[in-house]
This record gives C-alpha cells, sequence and structure tokens, in this order.
C-alpha cells in the first residue's frame, strides 16, 4: 500500500468470477507523508482513502469480469459507514461483490476487515466504460497481472 | 395506464425526490422530470431488479450520442415502459 501513490491493494487474492466476488489484502505502510497532516503525533487513515481502497478492489472485480475489456470509474458511494479508526501497520482483508451487472454500470459492495473486525463497508456504484486509451488497458492489464489478477483469457 | 407504468413511476419518485404526481405518461425524464444521468443509473439498476432484465443502457445511450435515435424514443415515460415491457416479453419468449 502506497497511500501518497493511491496504491491501495497489495495482493488479489481470489477472484471468482462466477460468484462475482473478489478478495484482497493490503497493509497500511507504518510510515507516509499522509500521517503528517492526518494526524500530527496520532497517525490514522484518513477515511476517503478507505473508501478508496474498496472502490480499487471492486475496480479490478469489475476488470476481470470484463476480461479488462472496460474501465469502471466510482460514481457514487452509498451507505458508507467508517468504524472504526485504521493506525499504520494494520492488515487489510477487502472484499467486494457485484450486487448488480447493469449495461455500463455496476453496482457493488464492499467491505474491510482486519483480523475479523470489521472496519468500514459501502456499496459503491461505478460507470464502465471504454479505455480512454490502449496505454491506460495495458497499464491496468499489466498492473492487475502484478497483483495477482487472473491471467486474461 | 399500464402496471409497468405505475411500478416504474413508483421507483422513480422513491429513487428521486420527484413527487409521484409529476410523473406522467408524457413526462421527459430529463428534460422534464430533471433526472441526471447519475440518478438514472440508481434508477435503471431498481428496474432491473423489478423485472428481472437488463435495460440496454450503454446501446440506448450510444444510440442517442450517435444521432440515431432521439431522447424521445428512449426517456419519455411512455416510450421507456414499452420497451421495459419489451424486454420483460422477451424474457418470458
Amino acid at each position: 500500500m502506497q497511500l501518497e501513490y493511491f496504491q491501495m491493494i497489495d495482493r488479489i487474492e481470489k477472484v471468482d468470477l462466477d460468484g462475482k466476488t473478489i478478495s484482497c489484502r493490503s497493509k497500511v505502510p507504518g510510515e507516509s507523508t499522509v500521517f503528517e497532516g492526518h494526524f500530527p503525533g496520532h497517525p490514522l487513515v484518513p477515511g476517503v482513502l478507505l473508501i478508496e481502497t474498496m472502490a480499487q478492489a471492486s475496480g479490478f472485480l469489475i476488470l476481470c469480469l470484463s476480461n479488462f475489456s472496460q474501465m469502471p470509474f466510482l460514481v457514487g458511494v452509498k451507505e458508507g459507514k467508517l468504524r472504526t479508526f485504521v493506525e499504520p501497520e494494520t492488515s487489510l482483508d477487502i472484499t467486494a461483490e457485484i450486487e448488480h451487472d447493469g449495461s455500463g454500470f455496476a453496482m457493488v459492495k464492499a467491505s474491510i476487515k482486519s483480523d475479523g473486525k470489521k472496519i468500514c463497508d459501502s456499496k459503491l456504484t461505478f460507470k464502465t466504460m471504454p479505455f480512454p486509451s490502449e496505454e491506460f488497458a495495458d497499464m491496468m492489464r499489466k498492473r492487475g497481472l502484478e497483483l495477482g489478477a487472473p491471467a486474461l483469457s | 395506464m399500464s402496471s409497468t407504468f405505475d411500478k416504474v413511476a413508483d421507483i422513480i419518485a422513491d429513487t428521486s425526490e420527484i413527487p409521484r404526481e409529476d410523473i406522467k405518461q408524457d413526462s421527459h425524464t430529463i428534460d422534464d422530470l430533471g433526472i441526471d444521468s447519475l440518478d438514472f443509473l440508481d434508477i435503471v439498476f431498481a428496474i432491473d431488479k423489478e423485472f428481472g432484465i437488463k435495460i440496454p443502457l450503454e446501446s440506448w445511450t450510444q444510440e442517442v450520442n450517435d444521432g440515431k435515435a432521439s431522447t424521445e424514443e428512449y426517456f419519455v415515460m411512455k416510450n421507456l415502459v414499452g420497451k421495459i415491457d419489451d424486454l420483460i416479453a422477451a424474457k418470458s419468449a
């Protein structure tokens, strides 16, 4: 996890294409410039970055389901609940499940736990559209494979 | 009024802040009711779930953007309901 670069997912553990679910893992870094401001002397992962973490896991799920042919963009956050503080060095288990696979959009339920304890959850809406460029598509495919996404069929 | 119309109008009223009585057969969901594209996703989600269909929103939008269809064709209530009825019929055929 590199907060400054918005690289929120360390590893894609499992993608179930039939069940339309994904499990990912991340570890909050011990140090980050983000913690210098949030908050001095009391470092906590900002809630918006926890939402972003759930969105990225959800995004990789949508990418895998479309065989990396469509790029998901986060457009809606509903019922976002941030249940506990997240400190440096915390291990995160991120899961997401497609609630509805629509035409040009997807509704996803996502959550994060640590040591079995629920940290946050939300319902996320994504618009899916063709990649704006082939370079972007290649970059996302490469990133997905590095993280452990199933190889493209 | 068809029952499909009533269900779709109820969904729109529940999903947005539009009074149910303002939703008529001739209402244009975008121009008259002011539903934007993001709110429309919630409405399509609810319609898909209610009727067990998948509204082809991507292709509809593409046709409108390409000038092959007018927004009225898909987004005036009576036409939208007609398209939904067609999708329901195709599903059970």
